[in-house]
């Protein structure tokens, strides 16, 4: 036991004492984060503002037009004859004009904005919605007299999603919460996605590394092969938790500092990134983050002990290490397939066979679960799955450790799958 | 007393019975030399003394006890011939991780690298990384890595390939103070003028079975066969065959003759002083290590097993 100790300190620290590793934690984060943020200070600070004149000579829009978007904004020009509305236009910095008839009938008459420059189909649609949205609401207004009935008509119809079983101190929770839910569940599962992948493929490069320095007779003449093969992955693991718990105390650091950031700026953003973060707060991270650990931890040693002794059968170089990689890795893949689909239909048949098969249920479960439990997930199925789950990853790691302990000592011969399921049966 | 001891040792794979029933014996103190084409089984039978792997049949009795490979892998140093060190990691830190997987203290390892450092005037190397290192100041280290622990039994397996002459002699010193100072040596190798020099006894395993056992000069006895090699005086072309001996060469300079059955050397020297002949030199030729494993294992079907063990 001690010994283990020994190879895991080893394996953990010679990961964490490299500049990479601090380079990596905080530095892929701080990248992906500041990508996301500079699209979206793109998208919302464009100063590509968008100001059409409006010649509204036959009053149909009542010098009222307004739009969703800041950056679209319309000028009434008052009682201007259309010559001069054109030049003026043509003059200004603005973008467009209306120009509607003094004679022009609001019921058969469409409108037709003019441009002095190209703007771009996004604008284009915002700029015809605003004027559809205010036209209907115009010849609704033309049509009825009556302001009672007006007003009813105009007010828009309630729809909205609730479920069953989904009540907050008794009363049901109209609040949709599942477009948030579904951001959380995809970026959890990709994460664990992204973890199976990184650090099982480091644990291949580790065991790999050794067999090709040869250094790993001399170990074993030291340990059990079946230590070494854990303590290098329980090192490895070791890491990855290390590395998520940094990023967990980073998220909290920059969800107490972002609202600060954004308070001073006066602009609408800092309304929807307040509602973002408080529909983020309504998710139920103390059920989320257990049972993403679980999944975590038990995909990762699944898959961990798998790469491991498929590096443990390479002999030298990397050329006979692609076929035996890709059945070890192409379960991955499909999980995460299966994780895009489960979040938009997470009861669906597949996302159900997805979350409870053990090479797949690490990427889709938590998918599902970030949805709610029991909504999306039934207890049952998540006891299922997780007993299922561990009971792979005993399995493969005794399988594991069968091949490993014939393959580290074994040079020069490139490793059949025949082979490897004759070394995995073979007595002691 | 010997220190170990292999019974009926028998491990067999699939295809082919890597050691086939082999029973030696290694006293405490001995060089030993392990001998054997590539192939032979001398992995093997190295790695179920070390523990790696378990015997299918037979028993390793290590100091008079059934060999414990939990327990006494502290009591063994193996440098296996396929050795390797981690090449990022700092050469101090390296030995101390190797020491203490041994089961050494943290102190104790420091202290006992500290020593073996200055002794082999290392000291310098302690914050280098392996890559930084040269082949041969590898070995070095792996072989102060392996004796570190103070092991009673230390394996070598091919210990000299890729040292210069002069660490070659460095470790070789260090091979013989080891054994003064108690340790027992298990040598492994097919570089036969280096087991002659330095080995006390040796066992020669071929296609998984023991083929010779004994002293270097009781083999040698043994596979001799009454050469001589004869220089005279003078008139070395009127020598031919005679009752008493056969010649087998013959040069202006010497004769090699073999002696027939039931006589003795004193014969021919008397045959000579009866024909007063004057005797310049008369000694017997005995075989070499290497001509007698080349005799022994000439003719198997070793080589075409080494492949199919690769």
């Amino acid at each position: 036991m001690n010994k283990i100790l020994l190879i895991i300190k080893r394996e953990f620290l010679s990961r964490v004492q490299k500049r990479s590793f601090l380079l990596l934690t905080i530095g892929l984060p701080v990248l992906i984060g500041g990508l996301y943020a500079l699209i979206i200070y793109f998208a919302v600070k464009s100063n590509n503002k968008i100001v059409i004149n409006v010649a509204d000579n036959a009053h149909f829009f009542r010098d009222s037009l307004p739009s969703n978007d800041e950056n679209i904004s319309f000028v009434f020009a008052k009682n201007q004859p259309i010559d001069s509305a054109e030049t003026l236009s043509k003059n200004s910095e603005n973008t467009g004009l209306i120009v509607i008839q003094q004679n022009a009938d609001i019921l058969k008459d469409g409108v037709e904005i003019m441009l002095s420059k190209k703007i771009g189909y996004v604008d284009k649609e915002k700029v015809r919605s605003a004027l559809e949205a205010r036209l209907k609401q115009m010849k609704l207004a033309s049509i009825v007299t009556d302001t009672a009935i007006l007003h009813q008509l105009q007010s828009p119809a309630k729809v909205s999603f609730v479920n069953y079983t989904d009540t907050k101190d008794g009363v049901k929770n109209t609040e949709d919460k599942s477009d948030i839910a579904t951001g959380v569940g995809f970026a959890s599962g990709f994460l664990i996605y992204i973890v199976l992948l990184v650090y099982g493929m480091m644990v291949l490069r580790g065991v790999m590394e050794e067999k090709v320095n040869r250094i790993a007779e001399v170990i074993i003449s030291s340990v059990k092969p079946f230590q070494l093969m854990m303590g290098k992955i329980i090192g490895i693991g070791l890491v990855g938790l290390l590395q998520f718990l940094i990023w967990i105390v980073l998220t909290i650091f920059l969800k107490v500092l972002v609202p600060m950031f954004f308070a001073k700026s006066d602009s609408g953003a800092a309304a929807s990134i307040h509602s973002a973060m408080s529909a983020i707060s309504d998710i139920n991270f103390a059920l989320i983050i257990p049972v993403f650990l679980i999944y975590f931890l038990g995909g990762y040693f699944l898959y961990a002990s798998l790469f491991a002794a498929i590096g443990s059968t390479v002999s030298d170089g990397q050329q006979d290490l692609q076929g035996l990689q890709l059945p070890v890795t192409l379960p991955i893949i499909f999980g995460f397939v299966i994780m895009t689909q489960a979040i938009n239909n997470p009861t669906s048949g597949l996302s159900v066979f997805g979350s409870i098969f053990p090479l797949t249920s690490p990427v889709v479960m938590i998918a599902r679960v970030t949805q709610g439990i029991p909504d999306a997930v039934s207890y049952p199925e998540l006891i299922i799955s997780i007993v299922l789950l561990f009971a792979t990853f005993l399995f493969t790691t005794w399988f594991a450790g069968k091949i490993y302990r014939t393959g580290i000592l074994m040079y020069g011969k490139k490793t059949t799958w025949k082979e490897l399921m004759k070394w995995a049966l073979r007595k002691s | 007393m010997p220190l170990l001891e292999l019974v009926h040792l028998k491990k067999y794979y699939d295809s082919h019975k890597a050691v086939d029933d082999i029973s030696f014996q290694i006293n405490e103190g001995n060089i030993f030399g392990l001998l054997g084409p590539n192939g032979a089984g001398k992995t093997t039978l190295l790695r179920m003394i070390t523990g790696i792997f378990y015997p299918d049949e037979g028993e390793v009795i290590l100091d008079g006890k059934k060999f414990d490979p939990l327990n006494d892998i502290q009591k063994i140093g193996y440098m296996p011939e396929e050795r390797g060190l981690y090449k990022k990691m700092k050469i101090g830190e390296q030995a101390l991780y190797l020491a203490q997987l041994k089961g050494l203290s943290r102190n104790d390892a420091m202290q006992k690298i500290k020593y073996w450092f200055e002794r082999l005037d290392m000291q310098s190397w302690w914050n280098k990384k392996v890559e930084d290192l040269s082949k041969g100041m590898g070995q070095k280290l792996q072989f102060v890595t392996t004796v570190l622990h103070q092991p009673k039994l230390i394996i070598l397996d091919e210990p000299f390939s890729g040292l210069d002459p002069v660490n070659a002699n460095l470790i070789k010193d260090e091979i013989y103070n080891l054994s003064k100072s108690g340790s027992t040596i298990i040598f492994s190798t097919h570089r036969m003028e280096q087991v002659e020099e330095i080995c006390d006894h040796i066992v020669l395993i071929n296609l998984g079975k023991k083929i010779l056992d004994g002293s270097v000069k009781d083999v040698k006895q043994l596979h001799k066969e009454n050469l001589y090699n004869l220089s005279l005086k003078d008139n070395i072309e009127a020598i031919g065959n005679t009752d008493i001996f056969d010649i087998q060469n013959k040069t202006p300079e010497k004769i090699i003759l073999k002696i027939k059955e039931n006589y003795s050397n004193n014969d021919v020297l008397k045959y000579f002083i009866d024909r007063n002949i004057e005797i310049e030199h008369f000694s017997e030729i005995l075989p070499s290590l290497n001509d007698i494993f080349i005799q022994l294992v000439h003719g198997t079907n070793s080589v075409t097993r080494s492949f199919q063990n690769n």
